[in-house]
């Protein structure tokens, strides 16, 4: 413990220069932790605007134009597994909406509005209305019901060709902040797509959410070789490759960035302690004279960069939550929601810490070993 | 160890600094040195006393030639054994103080122990604060070592080299900063701790008065002996 305590005073005496350092790898270690936020939140921004309400893993069957028809087998296999979140079914179609003279293409989607619920948020996206309670109820996406100028309760047709046509109510507006969909999308109970499609109990495809939005590919093989080769299973990552190397493009350049910061915070630290040692070499010298070991004189200055990183890294979790909550509190949007919602893990602030930490101790490996090969002699001899 | 034992032997040192441009600052010493004695080695600067007194507190080796502390050869000890030998056998004395200005006079006085791996017993603080009284620092022993005078802070450095109750004592001009009375007392002061400890010392001097009150004066010249005499009925 004594060259802890050297150590101590070491750092003590030269406050100023402590600080300073201390200072230094905590604006280091702060900035990797607001980088690792800032990238971290941007990206589950991405992702849940992308895919946190849609499919991510879906199953269908392998012929086109096919049904499947086991749809509730499949559905009690897949709830046996821990790493999805949630699976719906769907029955979907092409077609028109037929008011009066006015005539639209719609996309009709039949769910169970219980289990679609899950995925698609169709409560909370209500507008106006509520979830068809009754088969011949739909709900109509908001660009769709603006366009035909419909009020609640409206009576209009639905036609798909060469298969039928069938008279609703719209009860209910949904919007999904997407154009495409709530210009084309009409959601109706199962019940009412099935007698109309001209089909049994059969669905057009069961749709999945995982809990890890990336482990989605893997997961995806995993049903599909469990519900064999008669269905077809794609994934999300599969089809939006563009997005994922966009994805892995700002990982790694967060990366880059973070390498760069723990060099800088390296040299620094390396370059005050390498200067440290020439400050104190007559120390040192002293107590060598006085039968310090070799070791000894070496951990001094090895403790003095662990006492750095950790003051550092203390100095630096501190700094760079406060500069992401400062973040979060002051850039805000014009309706007052923060510009981008910061991801704070646990796991990266403690891993910058550590980085700081390790990074502090490597940096003193050099003035540890000049510590440890000072001559006596020299000290002396030069006073 | 009777007062007649050697506790020093310097056989045939020789001191070549350089390698490519040579320079031979010592030639074939032989000395010995008795226990208890209270040796003074004079000579003109640059006539290798120093490096002499650095090669027997095995602070620097010799080029040829062997020194024994206590009877044991230290020529083929290893770093760690030289280490220990002079953490517990030898206390120095330098001509700067050098004190470690980040610790107080009593933390740098009782620091050999501390070097040491000992624990800082009730024992171990008195003898510190018996030492501090003997060299009249008492009053200073919270000061940081450079919040002290001249005097005060060579005295700390006699009392740290005195605190592991060494056998021997090498100091190097020990009060070659000091003005002609603090220089009187500091002399005093060591021979004091001579008679009552019984270390032997080993004292490099510019001052002829000083060197005349030794019980051995050795005068080193160009590198070698070049007077040596036994002054102990004198003094």
């Amino acid at each position: 413990m004594f060259p802890l305590k050297i150590a101590l005073r070491f750092l003590k005496k030269s406050l100023g220069q402590t600080l300073l350092i201390v200072l230094g790898i905590g604006i280091g270690i702060s900035i990797q932790i607001f980088l690792g936020s800032l990238i971290g939140g941007l990206q589950a921004d991405l992702v849940d605007s992308t895919i946190g309400n849609r499919s991510q893993i879906t199953i269908r069957n392998a012929q086109e134009d096919s049904y499947i028809s086991n749809y509730r087998e499949i559905l009690n296999d897949l709830n046996s597994e821990d790493d999805l979140k949630c699976a719906s079914t769907s029955i979907d179609a092409s077609g028109f909406l037929i008011d009066g003279e006015e005539t639209e293409p719609i996309y009709v989607r039949g769910f169970d509005f219980e289990l679609a619920d899950k995925i698609y948020d169709i409560q909370d996206n209500l507008v106006e209305g509520h979830i068809p309670s009754e088969d011949s109820q739909v709900l109509l996406g908001k660009d769709l019901f603006a366009s035909l100028k419909l009020s609640l309760n409206d009576n209009f047709k639905i036609n798909i060709p060469l298969k039928g046509e069938t008279t609703v109510e719209v009860v209910g507006v949904v919007d999904f902040k997407a154009a495409n969909i709530n210009s084309l999308w009409v959601l109706s109970p199962t019940a009412l797509m099935q007698p109309l499609l001209g089909v049994q109990d059969v669905v057009s495809q069961i749709e999945i959410q995982v809990n890890k939005v990336f482990d989605a590919k893997i997961i995806a093989q995993r049903i599909a070789n469990s519900v064999g080769q008669e269905y077809y299973v794609t994934n999300w990552m599969d089809e939006n490759e563009d997005l994922l190397s966009a994805l892995s493009a700002q990982s790694s350049s967060s990366l880059m960035i973070q390498v760069f910061v723990t060099i800088s915070v390296v040299l620094g630290i390396a370059s005050v302690l390498a200067i440290s040692v020439i400050q104190k070499s007559k120390q040192i010298g002293i107590l060598k004279a006085m039968g310090i070991k070799n070791s000894q004189a070496s951990l001094i200055f090895l403790y003095e960069g662990l006492l750095l990183g950790i003051m550092g890294a203390l100095c630096g979790v501190l700094l760079g939550v406060g500069l992401s909550l400062s973040f979060t509190t002051f850039a805000l949007t014009s309706t007052g929601e923060p510009v981008v919602n910061l991801l704070f893990d646990p796991v990266q602030i403690l891993t910058a810490a550590l980085i700081g930490i390790v990074a502090s101790a490597i940096a003193s490996l050099i003035p540890a070993w000049k510590s440890s090969k000072l001559s006596v002699i020299e000290v002396i001899r030069n006073g | 160890m009777d007062s007649k034992q050697n506790i020093i032997e310097i056989q045939h040192v020789n001191k070549v600094y350089g390698t490519s441009y040579k320079t031979q600052v010592l030639y074939d010493i032989n000395l010995d040195i008795k226990d208890r004695s209270f040796v003074s080695i004079i000579g003109q600067s640059g006539s290798g006393k120093s490096t002499l007194l650095n090669i027997v507190g095995t602070l620097d080796h010799p080029t040829d030639g062997d020194i024994f502390i206590a009877g044991k050869s230290t020529q083929h000890m290893k770093k760690s054994q030289i280490t220990k030998l002079r953490s517990e056998m030898i206390g120095f004395i330098f001509q700067f103080h050098y004190l470690l200005p980040e610790f107080t006079a009593y933390e740098n006085i009782i620091m050999p122990m501390r070097i040491q791996g000992k624990r800082i017993t009730p024992e171990i603080s008195n003898r510190a604060y018996e030492l501090m009284e003997l060299m009249g620092i008492l009053e200073v022993k919270d000061n940081p070592a450079n919040n002290m005078s001249g005097g005060q802070q060579q005295r700390t450095a006699i009392a740290r080299a005195l605190m592991s109750n060494p056998k021997i004592v090498l100091a190097d001009e020990p009060t070659g900063n000091l003005d002609s009375d603090s220089t009187e007392q500091v002399y005093k002061l060591l021979r004091e701790i001579n008679n009552k400890y019984h270390t032997t010392f080993l004292v490099i001097t510019h001052d002829r008065r000083i060197a005349e009150k030794a019980d051995r004066i050795i005068e080193i010249k160009d590198g070698r002996i070049n007077m040596d005499i036994d002054n102990s009925l004198n003094y």
